[in-house]
């Protein structure tokens, strides 16, 4: 409760005509971001550490030269993937948090492609297009299988899909420490040249500037989609369904709209960008599974997702954004600033998220009941709980 | 007791159902995203050496740990001087593996004049540790060094962007014979000791049954629980040994459960191969014995009930490396040091130490004499795992008079021995391939 004075009291009214989008929303992700370098700049000088100084040295660590940057979108790549599932599934009312899971799957399949199906002397086109087929194609039905258990058995796809994550990483655990271990170390063999994405870098030998720069064509990859499902999600009879599906599943329902269809393919879309991430950090970046291939960018991609607004246009500046905090933060020591401003950033954006569809009132004390709740505020906080319970995205 | 880091998303998702229950999906949403976020960043930093453990704090030297990181700013290179940087998979106050490599880093620092050094610590395995490598290589650190099993392909590839830089490598096998060499020691002459002390105290209370508590099943750790299990019966043939793997190189809880689970399946003495100190806090509790791992000072969480310590001296490797850089006499290879070299340890046995009184003293002078010929040279890793060698299934490994080749020992390509099994004694299994 806010300390004031006796009798005032403070209500949030909803909001009805702020619908939520575009102005408002990238305001509400910039005062977040802007809250949570505040934020963490307190916790820094409490530390006994410059936070200007610091943050000019993540800037410099990720954004300052063009090495930097190569190395923030590699980060960017399977951060922009991920959050781009994720917000396709928000933005159709589905809690699909299983990027983690799918991520994993996604690699899992790239990776049992090139073991187990095509020989290494496959041509380098079609050895990727093929590990980039299976690895979406497995992610989207690992993602599946929680539209199926929602649709069948009524289970809620957050709670699904979080667990599937666990599962995931176990499996793919067996799989590097069994049949697909090298030597026994929990690893797989690294993965012939012809399955790895093309980096800058293979070209220094005849472009010497290129030397180090290890952005791949996952990153373009990356941008291919978020484009097209930027167009599909605003411009196509199927993006518009998923949307009706997120602002109003009764009316769609109601409406007569395949919502059970929907479901399905939202969440296999959703589950395949995640595995395209997969596929693109295993042949892209490490060129082998191991058992620490998990990387957390599932989850660092929800947040990325929500800052973003649940808006493709705006996934990849906000991907390029956190990509670059985690590269900064990396050597900043000592290490966990840019946990904190994630942290930082998440709650602020989710918290912004009830001040976008209510409005802040601040209530005088009536002559007669000081007390009591009048009549209308009672009504604005019933409303405001409705909204609540009810008025994700 | 602070929460390890394994459980904040389990914790979190409690406080989510509290929050739901109460209103408000919103905030409820939040909750269990945040978990999430925070369970994976433990998660990323849960590989070798880290944690939140308890005990390790006090095992290590806040002030002297703190040192490095008042910087608190991005390493940089100093002019004039010759630049060393490390990059650590946990942080340095972990009291166990990151913690002996700072060690080792400080006496670099105390024993070489005209060094600086710098470290970057919590630095993931697999993807993330590419770019901190080619960043430490383009501040021209003359030479870079990786802590970590899971950094070798990374630093293979900067390694051959970066030819004028030196790079050293540890626990891996990767080289270029141009400036990527690795380093790691024969651990398993000291674990082998272990198992003589472990197998004397279990023969000497009747009650046959050593523990281990064991990461992976990789051939490091495979190497390492054989070589105490030999050890172990040399002194108490009738012993076995129990085996919990724990699938982690640091996880307190889980290390701490599979203590207990060791103790209440019988064993009287529990050899941890993991980093924290929990399960010598454990054999305190239960009135048993455990030997610890790690740190030349693990020990002294439980001084009584901790027998030895099998531990790491890294600055022999880094002062060698080092001085052979600055004079051009470096050629990378594959470092193995052995217990003449000092990298390896024993707790309790070097000289104006006193073993631990609760070590049987026939065995305690057992361990003086072969740790005598150890550092003469007169015996080695290959007299620990020479035949007859039998595995568990009684199938023979190595006939009488044969002894293993080091490629046998490290389980890699070319060997015909490789450490995929496990000797006679133990109850464990190995995941099938």
């Amino acid at each position: 409760m806010l300390p004031l004075p006796r009798g005032y009291r403070l209500v949030f009214e909803p909001v009805l005509d702020r619908d939520g989008s575009g102005r408002w929303r990238l305001l509400r992700s910039l005062a977040s971001l802007g809250a949570a370098f505040a934020v963490a700049a307190l916790v820094l000088t409490a530390a006994g550490v410059d936070a200007g100084l610091a943050y000019r040295q993540i800037f410099t660590a990720s954004f300052a030269d063009v090495p930097a940057l190569s190395d923030t979108l590699v980060r960017a790549t399977p951060l922009a993937l991920c959050a781009l599932g994720s917000a396709l599934a928000f933005r159709a009312r589905l809690w699909n948090i299983g990027g983690e899971g799918q991520l994993l799957v996604g690699a899992w399949a790239a990776v049992g492609v090139v073991l187990h199906g095509l020989p290494a002397s496959t041509p380098r086109p079609i050895l990727l297009i093929a590990m980039l087929f299976c690895a979406a194609v497995a992610s989207a039905l690992w993602a599946g299988l929680c539209a199926l258990l929602r649709l069948w058995l009524g289970v809620s796809e957050l709670l699904s899909s979080l667990m599937l994550n666990y599962i995931a990483l176990l499996g793919l655990r067996s799989f590097v420490f069994g049949p697909w271990s090298e030597g026994g170390f929990g690893l797989t063999p690294q993965l012939p040249r012809s399955a790895w994405l093309p980096r800058l870098s293979d070209l220094a030998e005849r472009v010497p500037a290129c030397r180090g720069l290890t952005v791949h064509l996952g990153f373009v990859l990356a941008v291919l989609c978020v484009v097209f499902f930027g167009l599909v999600l605003s411009r196509s009879r199927f993006g518009y369904r998923l949307r009706v599906l997120g602002a109003n599943p009764q009316a769609a329902r109601a409406a007569g709209l395949p919502v059970e269809r929907d479901i399905l393919w939202a969440l296999l879309l959703s589950g395949a960008c995640a595995g395209l991430a997969g596929f693109c950090e295993v042949s892209g970046v490490v060129h082998r599974l191991s058992d620490r291939f998990s990387t957390g960018y599932g989850f660092t991609a929800l947040i990325v997702a929500w800052l973003a607004g649940l808006q493709p246009r705006w996934i990849l500046p906000a991907a390029i954004l956190f990509g670059g905090l985690l590269v900064g933060g990396q050597e900043l020591q000592p290490g966990g600033i840019p946990l904190l401003l994630q942290g930082v950033v998440l709650m602020a954006v989710l918290a912004s998220e009830a001040l976008l569809r209510s409005r802040p009132r601040l209530l005088r004390p009536e002559a007669g009941s000081s007390d009591e709740p009048s009549g209308a505020s009672a009504a604005a906080t019933a409303a405001q709980k409705s909204d609540h319970s009810e008025d994700l995205p | 007791m602070p929460i390890p880091c394994s459980r904040p998303a389990s914790l979190g998702l409690v406080g989510c159902w509290t929050v739901a229950s109460a209103g408000g999906r919103i905030l409820s949403l939040g909750c269990l995203l945040a978990a999430l976020v925070s369970g994976a960043a433990c998660k990323r930093q849960a590989a070798r050496g880290t944690a939140v453990s308890p005990t390790a704090s006090s095992t290590a030297d806040p002030a002297a740990a703190g040192a490095g990181g008042r910087a608190r700013s991005i390493p940089t290179a100093q002019p004039g001087l010759f630049n060393v940087a490390f990059v650590y998979v946990g942080p340095v106050g972990d009291g166990g593996w990151t913690y002996t490599h700072d060690l080792g880093r400080r006496a670099l620092v105390q024993k070489v004049p005209g060094i600086h050094t710098a470290y970057v610590e919590n630095v993931a395995e697999g993807a993330d540790c590419e770019h901190v490598l080619r960043s430490l290589a383009r501040k021209r650190f003359d030479l870079i060094v990786g802590t970590s099993f899971g950094y070798m392909d990374a630093m293979e590839t900067v390694a051959a962007e970066f030819p004028e830089r030196a790079f050293l490598h540890i626990a891996g096998w990767k080289q270029n014979g141009t400036n990527f060499g690795n380093a790691f020691g024969a651990m398993e002459d000291m674990k082998y000791l272990a198992g003589l002390i472990a197998g004397g105290r279990a023969q000497a209370d009747g009650r046959l049954v050593v523990g281990y508590i064991a990461p992976f099943p990789i051939p490091e750790v495979v190497r390492l629980i054989n070589a105490t299990a030999l050890g172990m019966k040399q002194t108490c043939p009738g012993c076995t040994m129990d085996v919990r793997w724990i699938n982690a190189w640091v996880d307190p809880i889980r290390e701490q459960e599979a203590a207990e689970s060791l103790f209440a399946a019988g064993a009287d003495v529990v050899v941890t191969g993991a980093d924290t100190t929990l399960p010598l806090s454990v054999a305190t509790q239960k009135g048993r014995y455990a030997i610890g791992y790690d740190s030349p000072t693990a020990c002294d969480v439980a001084k009584e009930r901790c027998l030895t310590s099998t531990y790491w001296r890294w600055e022999v490797v880094y002062t060698d490396v080092v001085q052979a850089l600055r004079a051009g006499t470096w050629k990378p290879g594959a470092i193995y040091g052995d217990a003449q070299s000092g990298l390896v340890g024993l707790s309790g046995f070097s000289e104006g130490e006193v073993p631990n009184p609760n070590i049987p003293s026939a065995v305690v002078e057992q361990v003086r004499t072969i740790l005598g010929e150890l550092r003469a040279g007169r015996f080695s890793r290959f007299d620990v795992f020479a035949g007859p060698l039998r595995d568990q299934t009684g199938r023979t490994v190595l006939a009488a008079g044969q002894k293993p080749t080091q490629s046998d020992l490290l389980g890699l390509s070319g060997c015909s021995v490789c450490m995929s099994f496990l000797v006679e004694g133990i109850r464990g299994t190995l995941p099938r391939k």
